[in-house]
């Protein structure tokens, strides 16, 4: 745990020393509103960001903020009304579904808040899925290391049902690393899970972010989780209303305060 | 991917089963079909490949007619000198024996005085000598066979049924009154165990004849002398033989006999299979709806795999792949299903009075592929629709709950589509069943995909009448409890899944509602036309009301006490201009007394007149054939003698009277007709007694026929409702055969509710914190299954009353009339609630034993 920690500490320091990092996601003018008419509900209302290579980015603010809707566009699961996103370079919003799907195989890996295992299939398969989607070889030694980094190396066999909710989201974070995406985006991480657990999968995150040098984007509304963040996004009414970098949990809870009441 | 989709199936082995289900039974009936009927043909096969193993050529009679009840002609004795003679024949023997087209039938009396064997199996009474040694069709099992005038063997079948053996005396009946012989002997055919219910009994050639009055043989096998060929032999033969014979050698007369047999089961084949193929159409439904439940229950797992970069094909293979295994486990599970059902098929053709001959089980290669193919075709064709319908699961799902899929392509177009659909079948209907002219296959063709289109149509409009539907009809239930509320709403809320669950048991409703249907319109009619024609106080006719009967029967009725007029009517088949038409012998004095005759042209005093040329005609074939009063009509008998007629008068009858005729196209005095025909026989005795039918007088000629087993008497009013209501018997067959399909349906209740109470985990456990009892969450489920069940059956049963008046309008040229049968209606009605009530005891047992804590914290 300890170690864990380090590396928290340890990316966390890095990722203020390389302020140069090119963009992997980048999001312009983006604009979602639901409905029509009258009942139409601006959920964004302009947001333009960057995120870096390397970078653990949290995204905070209160319910109805827009703080999912954002997420869902930058991954490509929604489109917007105005504006654009990019991956990796490849402007998003303007693929058809095939291309979408495309780079969900390359680009992008998600992590749940509900974990969304494939119940049928063991450990190893559920991790090994995306390449099998993908119809790709794994690359042994990368499974191995990722295997045992998650610690589920003796329960590869295990069906989802078998394990605890901070196994199963274990095996969700591996499996959202498998493919090397340029981004993982992850949806409430430990919003189903209890503290000790949450804080298991925050180090591990954390670690992928150090290690690895994973992309990450995390929406949450978990101080806890917050403070493992490069950088933090603050979003109020469809709108990013503060961008700090890594803060403690004393200056994230301050800001929410904040944030909500504006 | 492909192997997800097979762990998945593999999770979920109770679901697949219950699925699967839905194609076994409709895979069994096929496989079972093709195994019975097989098995027939092989059992034939053997009879006839053993009959003739040893036989070099067989010499018959040649039939100008089919289905002769004199048989085929038989073989002039002298012919058998003759071939004797031959240097190249080594041994020949003429013998009574004839399996296809017989008319050697003679009943073994059991020791309870009544006739072995079911009603309506044949009764063969053949006559072999005993010293024929190989060119015996038979074989011996026990004892000798008969020699001399009151010696009998009889078949091992019967042997054990009648508890006989060697040595006891038995009773038999041929073209006259019980006699007594000893049984000297038991045979039968090769290997194969019972000849489908055949009684028979094996006289010696001389004795055969004399019981039959045959003057000559039905066969002469001859064997040939070592290194003679059967084709060289038969070219001997040739020149000996009549125009009336024929030569075969042993090899093509098996063969010969063999197709006629196979003209019989083919028509059973496609009879069971036609049933099959409406079980594995229900069960279509069914595995469309099971599927599209179930994609919509996996949305989330669906679009996780989106997430992960799985594109639409994939998620639609997916869904194709499980259809497919699904498919072809279902499928192979009713092939083995299939062998057993056979045995049940048998069973049930038997109490139907139809059995079938067994021997050793044949399992053809084309059973297999064929059961095998249809079953997962139908399967993958199912799951087309649902594997759609998963590809338009979107991503986002994954993240966020109750995401709607956004609709289908065709989905603003569902409406326009399924009344297209209606009204395809329409036309389709109206084609087949009111164009002149078109041939039987094109017609049955448009017809079949007729009535399919129209289910499928109706179907696809169910949807949007399930609503206001379950709503009406859960109206009662809403009224007694807060359960039935509960379960009307359930009912109402997913329209669509209740109308394709609905439209399952709907199908199999509208089938037998327009079986029903049509034959209370046929029954109804048959007895009309019946009652108009006969007049009579009492019809003697043979046991199953249909073949002719000995002389010698309607003979001793009409001597009975209190008798005022008996007159008896011959029949025969025989050809006019190359047309088959049944001719009748009738007594010219007496038969105005008991039959109606509407003259077109004549009167009753043109009978006086019939003598010895004399004919009279029905009206609709002097039509036919454009003939008139004073025309010349000649008449081919089966031996192909040929006799010609002056049309005396022309007379109609009830329409119906095409359907179910009473009389043939043509009338001859009796006396002509037992000149014109070979062993003219009775086809009814109508008999008036002095002061109409009573009991007494009833039991009266029932003692006067106690000696002849093969006829029985029956008061006007029996033999008008007996015959009439022959149709029942076909009806309750089908009936039974339509059950298979509902028990499918059954299942696909089964599937829905199962798979709602699954996706309202949560639901029913907040129901229970709040306080509802397990009884109650029960009734909840038990009703909304018989409102679904009435659903079904408010739509099957207008479907079929529709169907059924449909085709009576086709057949109204034929007299058939229209009638509602209310109470069977009412019964189906029951039939469909208790079908609910069954399919909801396993689910509704789950969903009362959720746990309450359990099934809140399910996410």
């Amino acid at each position: 745990m300890s170690q864990a920690i380090a590396y928290a500490e340890h990316s966390a320091i890095e990722a203020l020393h390389a302020p140069g990092s090119p963009a992997v996601v980048t999001a312009a003018e983006l604009r979602r509103r639901y409905g029509e008419g009258d009942t139409a509900v601006d959920a964004l209302r302009g947001i333009d960001v960057e995120i870096a290579q390397g970078e653990l980015t949290a995204v905070m603010g209160p319910s109805g903020s827009g703080k999912s809707t954002l997420m869902h566009l930058l991954a490509g699961l929604d489109r917007p009304t105005a504006g654009t996103v990019t991956i990796d370079g490849t402007e998003i919003t303007r693929l058809r579904d095939a291309e979408l799907t495309r780079l969900r195989r390359t680009q992008v890996g998600f992590v749940f808040q509900f974990f969304n295992l494939l119940p049928m299939l063991n450990v190893e398969e559920n991790i090994l899925l995306p390449l099998a989607i993908a119809g790709e070889k794994p690359d042994k030694a990368w499974v191995e290391a990722l295997m045992r980094r998650v610690g589920l190396d003796d329960r590869r066999k295990h069906r989802p049902a078998e394990l605890s909710g901070g196994q199963q989201q274990r095996v969700a974070v591996a499996r959202a690393l498998v493919s090397r995406p340029a981004v993982v985006f992850a949806d409430e991480p430990t919003g189903n899970l209890d503290s000790r657990t949450g804080t298991e999968i925050l180090d591990l995150l954390s670690e992928a972010v150090a290690e690895f040098g994973q992309t990450l984007v995390m929406v949450t509304h978990d101080v806890r989780a917050a403070t493992i963040a490069d950088r933090i996004l603050y979003l109020a009414d469809g709108r990013i209303v503060k961008d700090v970098g890594a803060s403690t949990a004393a200056e994230i809870v301050a800001a929410v305060e904040e944030v909500s009441r504006s | 991917m492909t192997s997800v989709a097979l762990k998945g199936l593999a999770g979920r082995k109770l679901r697949a089963f219950l699925t699967a289900i839905a194609i076994v039974l409709g895979v069994a009936m096929v496989s079972g079909t093709y195994v019975l009927t097989d098995t027939i043909k092989s059992a034939f096969d053997q009879i006839f490949a053993g009959s003739y193993k040893d036989t070099a050529a067989v010499i018959t009679g040649k039939s100008t007619v089919e289905f002769a009840q004199s048989g085929s002609p038989t073989v002039p004795a002298s012919v058998l000198a003759k071939v004797k003679a031959l240097p190249d024949v080594q041994t020949a023997t003429g013998q009574i024996f004839n399996l296809n087209d017989s008319s050697d039938y003679g009943k073994l009396i059991g020791r309870d005085g009544k006739p072995l064997g079911t009603s309506g199996n044949p009764t063969f009474a053949f006559g072999l000598d005993p010293d024929i040694g190989k060119l015996n069709p038979m074989t011996l099992t026990d004892g000798r066979w008969a020699a001399g005038p009151r010696e009998i063997v009889i078949d091992s079948s019967s042997a054990r049924q009648g508890h006989f053996s060697v040595g006891d005396t038995i009773g038999a009946s041929v073209e006259g009154p019980i006699e007594r012989y000893r049984v000297v002997g038991i045979a039968k055919f090769g290997s194969v165990d019972s000849l489908g219910g055949a009684t028979i009994g094996i006289f010696d050639t001389r004795t055969a004849q004399r019981l039959l009055g045959k003057q000559g043989y039905d066969l002469i096998a001859v064997s040939a002398r070592p290194g003679v060929s059967p084709a060289r032999l038969v070219g001997e033969l040739e020149p000996l033989l009549p125009a009336s014979a024929q030569v075969k050698t042993g090899t093509e007369q098996a063969e010969a006999s063999a197709k006629d047999i196979a003209e019989f089961t083919s028509f059973i084949q496609y009879f069971l299979l036609a049933f099959g193929v409406v079980a594995l159409f229900v069960g279509a439904f069914v595995i469309f709806n099971t599927l599209s439940i179930t994609v919509a229950q996996r949305t989330r797992e669906l679009a996780t795999l989106r997430t992960l970069g799985a594109s639409r094909r994939q998620v639609r293979r997916s869904v194709l792949v499980e259809g497919l295994v699904i498919g072809l486990l279902a499928s192979a599970l009713g092939l083995a299903l299939g062998v057993a059902l056979a045995k049940g098929l048998s069973s049930l053709m038997a109490a139907m009075s139809l059995d079938l001959p067994k021997a050793g089980t044949v399992f053809e290669a084309r059973t297999v592929i064929v059961s095998m193919l249809l079953g997962t075709i139908v399967t993958l064709v199912a799951s087309i629709a649902p594997a759609i319908k998963a590809t338009r699961v979107p991503p986002i799902a994954a993240v966020r709950e109750g995401a709607a899929l956004p609709k289908g392509r065709f989905a603003s177009y569902r409406t326009a589509i399924s009344l297209s659909v209606v009204a395809l079948s329409m036309a389709l209907l109206g084609y087949g069943l009111f164009a002149d002219g078109i041939a039987a296959a094109p017609r049955l063709l448009s017809l079949a995909v007729g009535v399919l289109a129209l289910f499928v149509g109706v179907a696809l409009t169910a949807s949007k009448v399930a609503r206001p539907l379950a709503s009406a009809l859960g109206r009662p239930f809403a009224r007694l409890s807060v359960s039935g509320e509960l379960a009307r709403e359930n009912a109402m809320r997913n329209p669509q899944r209740t109308a394709a669950t609905a439209a399952a048991l709907m199908i199999c409703l509208a089938l037998v509602t327009m079986v029903a249907t049509l034959g209370k319109g046929l029954v109804a009619s048959d007895r009309d036309s019946l009652r108009h024609q006969v007049q009579a106080d009492y019809v003697v006719t043979s046991k199953n009301g249909w073949d002719a009967f000995s002389r010698a029967a309607g003979d001793a009725a009409a001597a009975a006490p209190g008798v005022t007029v008996a007159s008896s009517v011959r029949n025969e088949q025989a050809k006019v201009d190359g047309d088959e038409v049944r001719v009748d012998g009738i007594d010219p004095a007496t038969i105005a007394a008991v039959h109606t005759y509407d003259w077109i042209s004549g009167s009753n005093a043109t009978l006086g007149s019939l003598g010895r040329d004399g004919a009279v005609v029905r009206q609709k074939w002097a039509t036919s054939h454009g003939v008139g009063v004073g025309d010349r009509i000649a008449v081919l008998n089966p031996a192909g003698h040929r006799s010609s007629y002056v049309v005396r008068g022309i007379y109609t009858q009830p329409k119906f009277g095409q359907v179910d005729p009473v009389f043939g196209s043509i009338g001859i005095s009796q006396r002509a007709f037992d000149s014109a025909f070979e062993r003219p026989r009775n086809a009814y005795t109508f008999l008036n007694v002095r002061g109409g039918a009573t009991p007494e007088t009833t039991a009266a000629l029932e003692r006067a026929l106690a000696a002849y087993p093969d006829a029985k008497v029956a008061t006007r009013r029996d033999w008008v409702e007996e015959r009439a209501t022959a149709i029942d018997q076909l009806l309750n067959l089908l009936y039974v055969l339509l059950a298979l399909s509902v028990v499918v349906s059954l299942f696909g209740m089964v599937n829905t509710l199962v798979l709602s109470v699954f996706e309202r985990t949560r639901e029913i456990g907040m129901l229970r914190a709040v306080g509802m009892t397990r009884r109650q969450v029960r009734r909840m489920i038990r009703q909304e299954a018989i409102v679904t069940a009435l659903i079904g059956a408010a739509l099957g049963l207008p479907l079929g009353v529709f169907l059924a008046w449909l085709v009576t309008r086709a057949l109204s040229d034929q007299g058939v009339s229209f009638a509602v049968p209310g109470g069977l209606l009412v019964v189906f009605v029951v039939v469909a609630v208790a079908a609910g009530i069954l399919a909801a005891i396993a689910p509704a047992r789950r969903a009362s034993r959720l746990k309450v804590l359990e099934s809140l914290a399910y996410e």
